[in-house]
């Protein structure tokens, strides 16, 4: 079954190179888009019982990664049918490599999110950079080639320290006289006997190195250009995606760190990171001109609040994989949205886009639902989630953690209202844009359906789902 | 001394070559003196591992990729854009190889203006992630060791191509150029 899940985007991805037609082509995407997702279902309702596992443990799937395999899958599936919508404004382009590369893109994600191996995580995540670059580059001018070097050299290097982490990690296997392996079950059982100094320094390296590639301030520096100038169906699996990865092997390190009895400085380093994270996203999200930019510092911001939940623990380690969730579907409703409303007024920013409300509607009303939802506005899931981050944070008498977090995203609120505000209402601005664009039932069912599931989520949160939830939060409360 | 090993004379010549790249101004050499590095540095598991099938597989593969594949497409990339020389570095030659013990793939990535060199930077850092993974062979095994290597191979065809478009639409390949998305 989960050969089946890593397969079907390879070979589509294989298909879609070999595939001469532009015009069909793009059909794929749905194709394995909804067919990834069912085999994900089918992996989540599998994985129940007894643990799946293929190639000698390099490969399982534990509640993390159906978590994380359930978020990729739903946000792709849901990308799948706008990049079809999207793609057919932009059939002279030509679209070869954008398709296979989001195939391979998706491949790469899942093979990440089911890893055991430390080693074979790194490679997956590698190859999300990889395989995202040319995505990212998809509009060809001097702006996405500077985003698309920025993106590039970063997360290389970032990546590459976090090889350097992996390596720390073994000789901290190799220096307490435990046995030398990177298989996670096998670190996870030796983890008590390891050497302390070579594991935290493991740790650092491993916090930087995946912390650039999810996207922490002060190493978010790529987040803005590659968001800002990639097509909105990127921005979306960009910003859900690829950095929910990146948070889950920033998980798997403190996993690590528990086992060995070191959970302590791992949690104080999520909670630094988390709170310099939100003051960099308010900071910036403050007369943001661009809008896509905007939901880049959006994204730094929420990545903070994760950190700060799991950092916290017991009930905010709930609210975290609540979150994770949530800020990923509402990024998709948020950069979709986004996406139409450049497309129509061929701008993104402030002074020059006003009014969408009255050229393209549903994309504003859509963008300005999704706004209110990822600042935190009931009756949106992501109320919920960081409500409970935040009760566990004032339930654990961190009252000055609380506070600042409360201001910040105070202050994100305001900040985003106003570029969001005047992007959506005002009188429309006529100067340029495409005035023969259309909304279509895909470029905007898309992001509606999104929307209709954070809503959803945030008035009733069915019984398997919270399961899914509590069962990937136990994994990080299990303390030695 | 009877536990001479030629891998330090190989890690020596490692270090030699880092000075070289660092004070050297001309693309092609520095582009061949990566390549010799990773060509040396494929010889590391060898000896010392000894000739299992593991360090035979793991050496020959890092020789192709390292030595070969990875070189020849960067000087196929500065072919195609027509630049030799690389000079004005944001810092001087002779800080920088005084820096250099340090770290050069991370001084190579910070100081010097052009893409290419960026991306020099960047395989001279993989280079010391790979002689630090050489101490640990007997946990890396030989799937995850190609995974890396097959990343590193594509990583550098990808900025091959957008080094490739960043002199097609700037025509040049300075990086100073790349500073208009900013707040």
């Amino acid at each position: 079954m989960i050969a089946a899940l890593l397969l079907l985007p390879c070979l589509g991805g294989l298909a879609a190179f070999c595939l001469p037609s532009d015009r069909f082509r793009p059909l794929l995407l749905p194709v394995c888009g909804l067919g990834h997702l069912v085999l994900t279902f089918l992996v989540i309702q599998g994985g129940q019982g007894t643990p799946l596992s293929l190639a000698g443990n390099w490969i399982a799937v534990d509640p993390l990664s159906r978590l994380i395999l359930l978020i990729v899958s739903l946000l792709f599936c849901g990308c799948s049918f706008y990049a079809v919508g999207y793609l057919r404004y932009r059939i002279a382009w030509g679209n070869r490599i954008f398709v296979s590369c989001l195939l391979i893109f998706l491949a790469a994600m899942s093979l990440a999110a089911v890893a055991r191996h430390l080693g074979l995580l790194w490679v997956a995540v590698e190859a999300t950079t990889v395989a995202s670059a040319p995505l990212i580059y998809y509009n060809r001018n001097r702006f996405s080639i500077e985003a698309t070097w920025k993106y590039l050299i970063l997360c290389s290097v970032g990546i590459a320290l976090a090889m350097l982490g992996i390596l720390f990690v073994a000789y901290a296997a190799l220096a307490g006289g435990a046995q030398v392996s990177l298989q996670f079950d096998d670190i996870l059982r030796g983890a008590a006997s390891y050497s302390t100094p070579w594991l935290r320094a493991g740790f650092v390296f491993l916090l930087v190195g995946f912390g650039t590639k999810a996207g922490f301030a002060p190493l978010h520096t790529w987040k803005p250009d590659a968001y800002g100038e990639a097509p909105g169906v990127v921005g979306a699996l960009l910003a859900g995606g690829l950095t929910s990865l990146a948070f889950l092997a920033l998980l798997r390190t403190l996993q690590i760190m528990e086992a060995a009895g070191d959970g302590a400085v791992a949690r104080e380093a999520f909670l630094a990171m988390g709170l310099v994270s939100l003051g960099f996203a308010a900071v910036f999200v403050i007369r943001q001109p661009d809008f896509k930019r905007l939901l880049a510092y959006s994204s730094v911001e929420h990545m903070g609040i994760l950190a700060i939940g799991v950092a916290i623990g017991g009930v905010a380690t709930f609210g975290a994989m609540l979150h994770l969730m949530n800020n990923a579907l509402t990024k998709g409703v948020l950069f979709l949205s986004a996406g139409n409303i450049h497309r129509r007024f061929a701008s993104k920013r402030v002074g020059e886009v006003q009014g969408a409300i009255t050229l393209v509607p549903v994309s504003a009303s859509l963008f300005l639902l999704g706004f209110l939802a990822i600042t935190g506005s009931p009756p949106f899931a992501p109320f919920i989630s960081e409500f409970t981050i935040l009760r566990g944070i004032f339930n654990g008498g961190h009252y000055l953690t609380g506070g600042l977090f409360l201001f910040f995203l105070a202050v994100i609120f305001i900040g985003m209202g106003s570029t969001v505000l005047s992007v959506v209402f005002g009188t429309p601005t006529e100067r340029k844009g495409d005035p023969d664009y259309r909304e279509t039932m895909v470029t905007t069912g898309t992001p509606l359906v999104l929307l209709l599931i954070i809503l959803f989520l945030g008035i009733y949160l069915p019984e398997p789902a919270r399961k899914l939830f509590a069962e990937a939060a136990d994994l990080l409360e299990v303390r030695p | 001394m009877d536990n001479y090993n030629p891998a330090n004379l190989l890690l020596l010549l490692v270090i030699l070559f880092n000075f070289f790249l660092l004070g050297s101004s001309r693309l092609n050499a520095c582009i061949r003196s990566v390549a010799i590095q990773g060509g040396i540095l494929s010889l590391l598991p060898l000896f010392l591992h000894g000739f299992s099938g593991h360090s035979l597989i793991l050496a020959g593969g890092a020789f192709l990729l390292k030595g070969l594949a990875i070189p020849f497409l960067l000087l196929r990339a500065i072919r195609q854009v027509h630049i030799r020389r690389e000079m004005e570095p944001l810092l001087g030659y002779v800080p920088t190889l005084l820096l250099g013990t340090l770290a050069t793939g991370f001084l190579m990535l910070i100081t010097r203006r052009k893409a290419i060199t960026q991306a020099l930077g960047y395989l001279i850092f993989e280079n010391g992630v790979f002689i630090f993974g050489m101490l640990l062979a007997e946990a890396m095994p030989l799937m995850v060791e190609a995974g890396v290597l097959l990343d590193l191979l594509v990583a550098v065809f990808v900025m091959g191509i957008v080094m490739h478009q960043i002199n097609r639409e700037f025509s040049t390949m300075n990086t100073d150029q790349l500073s208009s998305l900013r707040e």
